[in-house]
């Protein structure tokens, strides 16, 4: 493919890039036991918080910023050049969501999601988060019906304390990794989910994350619990203003589901990636893991990351429980100068326990994007079944895509697949469109969407319909 | 000729037409193959293209589609009057020519009823006609199926995957009859084709003759012409046509082999298919 069609792919629109004025409630730069103490405070933390942050800091001052093993390259972060605690201010406690400022309203408007329940067409409740806190939460009388908690994580910590204990760090300990020993130590909002024994959730629960003020890392943290039986599908999107200087985002994401329950989480990330010559964009450093506890539960993550300069992301299982099921399914789309280093690991303990793996993974421009999968299979771990694909797409000859497979088994019964495939759209391919009638830019599109099709399918209908749009837009001018 | 009036400009003017395949790389030459290639092909007539292997049947197919990799030194190329080399391929396309590949390309995850119909209504918008929604589609693909023998189970299987040879070509006579084109160049459409399979192509590509489209058939054999009857066969050797006559020509290469024309026809000029211009003088490379 000619050099000029890379060129455009890289100058690609990015429309989520806006800011929103407002009046903002922010701590100054730098990260310390007081800023941390400040944080906890602003929240009304109880005691047992404030020292659980405590000691992650501790732990996390011993650690290192991890630049070895992953196949990302970037510059030393400076942690005291960055604000940990950034909210618009409003009223301390809205009585419903009419009170919530008309500016954040519009701000969530024009990122196409709609606060207002009485435009409840997609049956999705919403939970807003703003920077560091969470704005809106919707439909949370209705769930309540159901004796379902969905709500800010904050807002957790009064309404179901033991819960909050007894589950956070179960399954991402503090010190489990650099970011998410930093993440444990200043984390501010990110939802939580309690879904009691029995109850399928009537209605999709979302969160969509928003990075408005500058300077600012984003570090939220989300706890997802289903009860023997339960089920829900919960998904989140994500954007943030253009900017020339890179910022953080590191969040934990934990999981968990007991006894014959189900969670589907899906994520469509397309934070702000960056200029074409690698200025600005998210440094996306994120720890998800779900720990499928119960026997015959499952965890299944679907992914569609398009944003971010930077993305370090291996949304995990760990199937304990006998015969649970745990699935990752993956697109992830590197353009411009973006770098991508995700996967998963899928951890079977359990007898009789199953994964899948289905990973496509997209470069065009000077992407870079590496699929990084481990498959470990314990001792106990009899009948336990692994099968993995990873499929690479190159678009024009700049861009790079590296596959990492881990394969631990210790289990004599356990069957393992593997497969990987790179291909490149190649010419012959878009002629082959082109003398049928179809632009080429339409050709791309539809090589990209079959390419991607198995995972797509995956997500729900509303979503896959914005996932596949997006792709569009992220490869927009990817030919000539 | 056949049908029309002599007066009248033909569909597709080929004049003095010299093309080079780039190089792959960076550095290197173009290689000439089309040296002085004239023909004139009028709305309803099947021409048969003939040649030897490397004398630039291909080439021509793919020269006239636009596909990458070729450059046009010199000579024209006219389409219904327009310039034929100034378009984009789906520009071409969407003007009413059509190739049918000589090897069709698989699009893995695209399902061959999609693909169609988004090439169906790609060429209906240009043309100002409404786009046809699933359903409609559906019904006129289906009509068109029949005339190829393509069963239902292979429309949702993703575009020429695992085809076998014979699929593959009834599918790229079916793209041809649901995108209706007024210029249809068909390359080797014969080759791997088993004798059952060649009778399905060539009665789906007859009953898609018609007196406003023309054809260009291009084949390596004879055995392709005992079904689909061209009104005229032209001989390519070397990049330039060196012998045209009526169908009763393809018979006699067949018996007598390509050398006789190579031999024959180099030393004298060109037979012409319209004869609207002179003999070719050595063309100056633009």
């Amino acid at each position: 493919m000619p050099n000029e069609t890379v060129e455009q792919l890289a100058r690609r629109e990015y429309k989520w890039g806006f800011t929103t004025p407002i009046e903002q409630d922010v701590v100054e730069p730098g990260l310390s036991e007081d800023v941390i103490r400040l944080i906890s405070a602003k929240k009304g933390e109880p005691a047992w918080m404030i020292d659980w942050r405590l000691e992650a800091y501790r732990r996390w001052q011993k650690m290192e910023e991890p630049h070895h093993w992953a196949n990302v390259r970037y510059p030393a972060i400076d942690y005291q050049a960055i604000r940990y605690y950034a909210a618009p201010r409003q009223k301390a406690k809205l009585e419903s969501l009419d009170e919530l400022d008309p500016e954040l309203r519009r701000t969530y408007e024009k990122l196409g999601i709609s606060l207002d329940e009485q435009k409840r067409l997609s049956g999705v409740a919403v939970d807003a988060v703003f920077d560091s806190v969470s704005v809106a939460t919707t439909f949370k009388k209705e769930l309540e019906k159901h004796g379902i908690i969905f709500c800010p994580f904050s807002e957790a910590l009064h309404k179901a304390p033991e819960l909050v204990q007894q589950y956070l760090g179960s399954v991402v300990p503090q010190g489990d990794n650099f970011f998410a020993a930093l993440n444990s130590a200043v984390f501010t909002d990110g939802s939580f989910v309690y879904i009691p024994p029995g109850v399928r959730c009537p209605m999709e629960l979302s969160t969509y994350f928003r990075i408005n003020a500058s300077e600012t890392g984003q570090f939220e943290r989300t706890l997802i619990i289903a009860d023997r039986g339960a089920y829900v599908s919960y998904l989140e999107g994500c954007t943030a203003p253009q900017r020339d200087e890179n910022q953080l985002h590191a969040a934990v994401v934990e999981l968990v589901a007991l006894d014959d329950a189900e969670i589907k989480y899906s994520t469509v990330q397309n934070w702000y990636p960056g200029d074409a010559e690698g200025r600005g964009g998210i440094y996306n450093f994120v720890t998800k893991r779900g720990k499928c506890a119960g026997r015959r539960s499952k965890i299944s993550w679907t992914q569609v990351e398009t944003g971010s300069a930077i993305t370090w992301k291996y949304p995990s299982c760990i199937l304990l429980g006998d015969e649970s099921v745990g699935e990752f399914y993956s697109v992830a789309l590197t353009a411009r100068r973006q770098q991508a280093d995700t996967g998963t690991k899928m951890i079977h303990i359990g007898k009789g326990t199953r994964s899948t793996i289905i990973s496509k993974g997209i470069s065009a421009g000077h992407g870079q994007n590496s699929y990084r999968g481990l498959v470990r299979i314990q001792k106990g771990a009899d009948g336990a079944r692994n099968y993995s694909q990873c499929d690479s797409l190159l678009i024009g000859d700049e861009c790079g895509a590296h596959t990492f497979p881990y394969l631990e088994v210790a289990n004599p019964t356990a069957q393992v697949e593997h497969e990987a495939t790179t291909s490149k759209i190649g010419e012959d391919q878009l002629f082959y469109c082109q003398q049928r009638g179809i632009s080429e830019e339409d050709a791309v599109n539809m090589i990209v969407n079959g390419f991607c099709k198995r995972v797509l399918r995956e997500l729900p209908m509303e979503f896959a319909v914005e996932a596949q749009k997006l792709l569009g837009v992220s490869l927009e001018g990817a030919v000539g | 000729m056949t049908r029309e009036s002599a007066s009248e400009r033909p569909m597709l003017e080929i004049r003095s037409l010299h093309a080079s395949a780039k190089p792959s790389g960076s550095s290197g030459a173009d290689t000439p193959i089309l040296n002085g290639l004239d023909l004139s092909i009028r709305r309803g007539e099947v021409h048969a293209l003939m040649g030897p292997n490397g004398s630039g049947k291909s080439t021509l197919a793919h020269v006239l589609a636009g596909k990458p990799g070729y450059r046009v030194t010199s000579g024209e190329v006219l389409f219904e009057g327009r310039d034929l080399t100034a378009m984009t391929p789906e520009e071409r396309a969407r003007a009413g020519v059509f190739l049918a590949f000589q090897y069709p390309v698989e699009i893995p995850g695209v399902s061959n009823m999609y693909f169609l119909k988004q090439a169906a209504n790609a060429v209906r918008a240009s043309r100002g006609q409404e786009e046809l929604d699933a359903i409609e589609f559906l019904q006129l693909a289906r009509e068109k199926m029949k005339l190829v023998e393509i069963p239902e189970a292979l429309m949702s299987r993703a575009v020429n995957e695992g085809f076998s040879g014979g699929e593959k070509k009834r599918n790229e006579i079916l793209q041809m009859a649901l995108l209706d084109p007024r210029l249809a160049v068909l390359d080797e459409t014969d080759s791997g084709l088993d004798i059952d399979a060649l009778r399905i192509v060539a009665s789906g590509v007859n009953a898609l003759r018609g007196p406003e489209r023309a054809m260009l058939v291009i084949t390596h054999y004879q055995r392709l012409l005992e079904y689909i009857v061209p009104d005229r066969v032209h001989v390519l050797s070397g990049g330039r046509i060196v012998r045209s006559g009526g169908k009763e020509l393809a018979r006699e290469l067949e018996a007598k082999g390509y050398g006789w024309v190579a031999q024959g026809g180099e030393s004298r000029a060109p037979k012409r298919a319209a004869g609207e211009r002179g003999p070719d003088g050595p063309e100056a490379a633009a």
